[in-house]
């Protein structure tokens, strides 16, 4: 395990806060080379969740597209609707060992918020989620969901009421109750060592889809596609591969309305380094060093960082980072709920339209995969206001 | 010695020159004046402070003007000056950059809320070039290994935040917090002083009773701003609280 990635990361916290992150480092690193563990995770995984997920040629969308053939990675079939339970069971798991009886978590688009809430309910845990009041509004149906699993949804009003303001909630709570309370990071962000916990529960995404790829292709993909948020979705499809220098890896940004404009999400592509969350990392913030308001139509990625792994992958270049704007974003989600049937979360979309831009430029016999993070009945109130039939 | 009263008020709060107005009051009966640095995202802060920071960066508050507002300062008062801040505030001005216009400004200290005692190798090394003191922060449950690491790196005083939780204003001291205070002191080369949930004269005098060197006192004194804005109300409650924080020091020090 890694304090750093290079020089991204670290553990800047209050003191306060110091003994728990050990205690956490302490009891994971006991953890998680476990066989019991590691046993009661896979079961979970399977017979909870619902792995492993499939690997699945989009005959017709690669048709339609004319080009490399596109496979998707069905997170979306997970149960909660995304990849965010793999991580939330890993750790949930990992809360009881360490005797906690009490779960916080923070959430965007409402889904690592609902795999909280899953498993809150499932390991009988107390459990509070923290939302930005502006994500609470958008995201009705999780918000209704999480509270069906009996976790208290507590919306945040303060600073710009979304993802980043939930976090700063969420520690000042554990602040306060971490003797008996486990904070249940859902990305690869925050001080050492949720970036490399949250990364090891979600690698099983790319274990898989290398087995499967290879399986059904007899061949590693050429490129590899995920949407980066604060970036758990695409570390856990890229970690698996990130020693295969022949499949490219792209991680694609939040370009909301655009690059060139101010209301975008693109830490990676458009911020500088900085430290918040308990994290040296690439932010958008502003000449003073204070952090700008972001802007996606995916309220998953509406984060202005970015985990410290993929701000030493840019810099390493060993993963190429992309941006996709809202309204592309926007017309993948319509794509593929015509084509294939399928209705991908907002965030996925980004990643999808990515691959639909690139697969055109591919021979046929090339090979792109998509991680399909999540599914988008959470996105469809948002999706109705620019669709109209 | 001497026990000591911070006052804690952040910059810009509600704007630059009432800031000013609002240190001249408190320094009167305070030691050290503690100025914050609004931050967008002020995660060890209660609502109180958290406000505070958007009223003041509502208003156009930057960096550089907390440097002016010390300067003015000077020209009225030697009365010590310690800025508190998050780190991505010095971090994206570079940090030499930063201890210098700070020690320009006349600056005697600084604060880094999230900069932990390991990462500190280089910080405090520049803060030594720049003739800047540093006080780190020690938690109730901070171990006594950690304690003298804090106590090294800090050479103002050391800062004891005397509850498990954010900034603001509590009702009673805690047992924990006296304990603490004890089990510190004996540790500690550096005067030990305690914050955290501290905005009445009994809360100072029961902590100088039990050993502690001085005591910060901030959510209180920015409840009177919240409420009074920049106004001649306010810099008379100020003063008030103050006087009577410092006679609370006094009570305790007999």
């Amino acid at each position: 395990m890694e304090m750093r990635f290079g020089k991204y990361g670290g553990q800047y916290v209050p003191e306060v806060l110091i003994p728990s992150l050990k205690e956490l480092e302490k009891a994971y690193k006991e953890y998680k080379d476990d066989p019991e563990f590691k046993e009661e995770l896979d079961y979970y995984l399977k017979n909870y969740a619902g792995r492993e997920t499939p690997l699945y040629f989009a005959e017709n969308l690669t048709k339609k597209i004319g080009g490399a053939k596109i496979y998707l990675k069905r997170e979306d079939l997970l149960l909660g609707g995304a990849h965010k339970i793999n991580n939330s069971i890993g750790q949930a798991l990992l809360a009881k060992k360490m005797g906690k009886t009490r779960l916080i978590a923070e959430t965007g688009a409402g889904e690592h918020g609902l795999s909280s809430a899953m498993v809150g309910a499932l390991f009988k845990m107390k459990t509070r989620i923290y939302m930005g009041a502006i994500d609470v509004e958008r995201q009705k149906l999780n918000v209704y969901k999480m509270k069906l699993h009996g976790a208290e949804v507590y919306p945040v009003e303060s600073g710009s009421k979304t993802l980043k303001d939930a976090i700063n909630e969420a520690l000042r709570d554990w602040v306060e109750t971490f003797e008996d309370t486990y904070y249940l990071i859902g990305s690869v962000v925050g001080p050492y060592p949720y970036p490399s916990i949250v990364r090891d529960f979600q690698s099983v995404i790319g274990k898989e889809a290398k087995k499967q790829i290879l399986d059904i292709e007899g061949k590693l993909p050429e490129c590899i596609v995920a949407c980066v948020g604060g970036g758990s979705n695409s570390i856990g499809i890229f970690n698996e591969f990130k020693n295969d220098k022949e499949v490219k890896l792209i991680g694609v940004e939040a370009a909301g309305e655009g690059l060139d404009t101010e209301k975008h999400a693109a830490a990676l592509l458009k911020g500088k380094e900085g430290i918040l969350h308990g994290m040296l990392s690439y932010f958008l913030q502003d000449e003073d060093g204070q952090i700008r308001p972001t802007h996606s139509i995916s309220a998953g990625l509406d984060y202005p960082g970015v985990g410290p792994e993929h701000a030493y992958l840019k810099d390493m270049g060993a993963v190429e980072y992309a941006g996709i704007t809202d309204e592309e974003a926007l017309n993948a989600f319509l794509e593929l709920s015509k084509t294939e049937g399928i209705i991908p979360a907002l965030e996925s979309s980004h990643a999808l339209a990515h691959a639909m831009k690139i697969a055109k430029e591919m021979d046929s016999d090339e090979i792109i995969i998509v991680n399909l993070s999540g599914r988008g009945d959470k996105d469809l109130d948002t999706v109705m206001n620019y669709v109209k039939f | 010695m001497d026990k000591k009263l911070v006052s804690f008020i952040v910059a810009g709060d509600p704007n630059p020159e009432a800031t000013l107005k609002f240190m001249k009051a408190l320094s009167k009966h305070s030691d050290i004046i503690e100025l914050g640095i609004p931050f967008s995202d002020p995660m060890a802060d209660g609502e109180t402070i958290q406000m505070a920071d958007i009223r003041a960066l509502n208003n156009g508050m930057k960096v550089s003007k907390v440097f002016d507002i010390i300067r003015e300062f000077r020209k009225y008062s030697s009365t010590p000056i310690v800025v508190m801040t998050y780190y991505n505030p010095v971090f994206n001005m570079g940090l030499e950059r930063f201890l210098k216009e700070l020690k320009e400004s006349g600056g005697n200290g600084l604060i880094v809320v999230d900069l932990p005692v390991e990462d500190s190798e280089e910080y405090l090394s520049h803060c030594k070039k720049y003739g800047i003191d540093t006080i780190f922060l020690a938690a109730p449950n901070t171990s006594e290994d950690r304690i003298k690491k804090i106590d090294n790196a800090s050479s103002m005083f050391i800062y004891l935040v005397s509850l498990y939780g954010t900034t603001g204003v509590r009702g009673e001291v805690s047992n924990l917090a006296i304990d603490f205070l004890k089990r510190t002191k004996k540790l500690c080369k550096n005067p030990v002083y305690v914050g955290f949930g501290i905005s009445k004269k009994e809360h100072a005098k029961r902590f100088i009773e039990n050993g502690a060197d001085g005591v910060v006192v901030g959510s209180a004194y920015v409840k009177i701003i919240e409420e009074y804005g920049d106004s001649e109300e306010t810099i008379k409650k100020l003063e008030e609280k103050a006087r009577k924080l410092k006679e609370g020091i006094l009570e305790g020090s007999k």
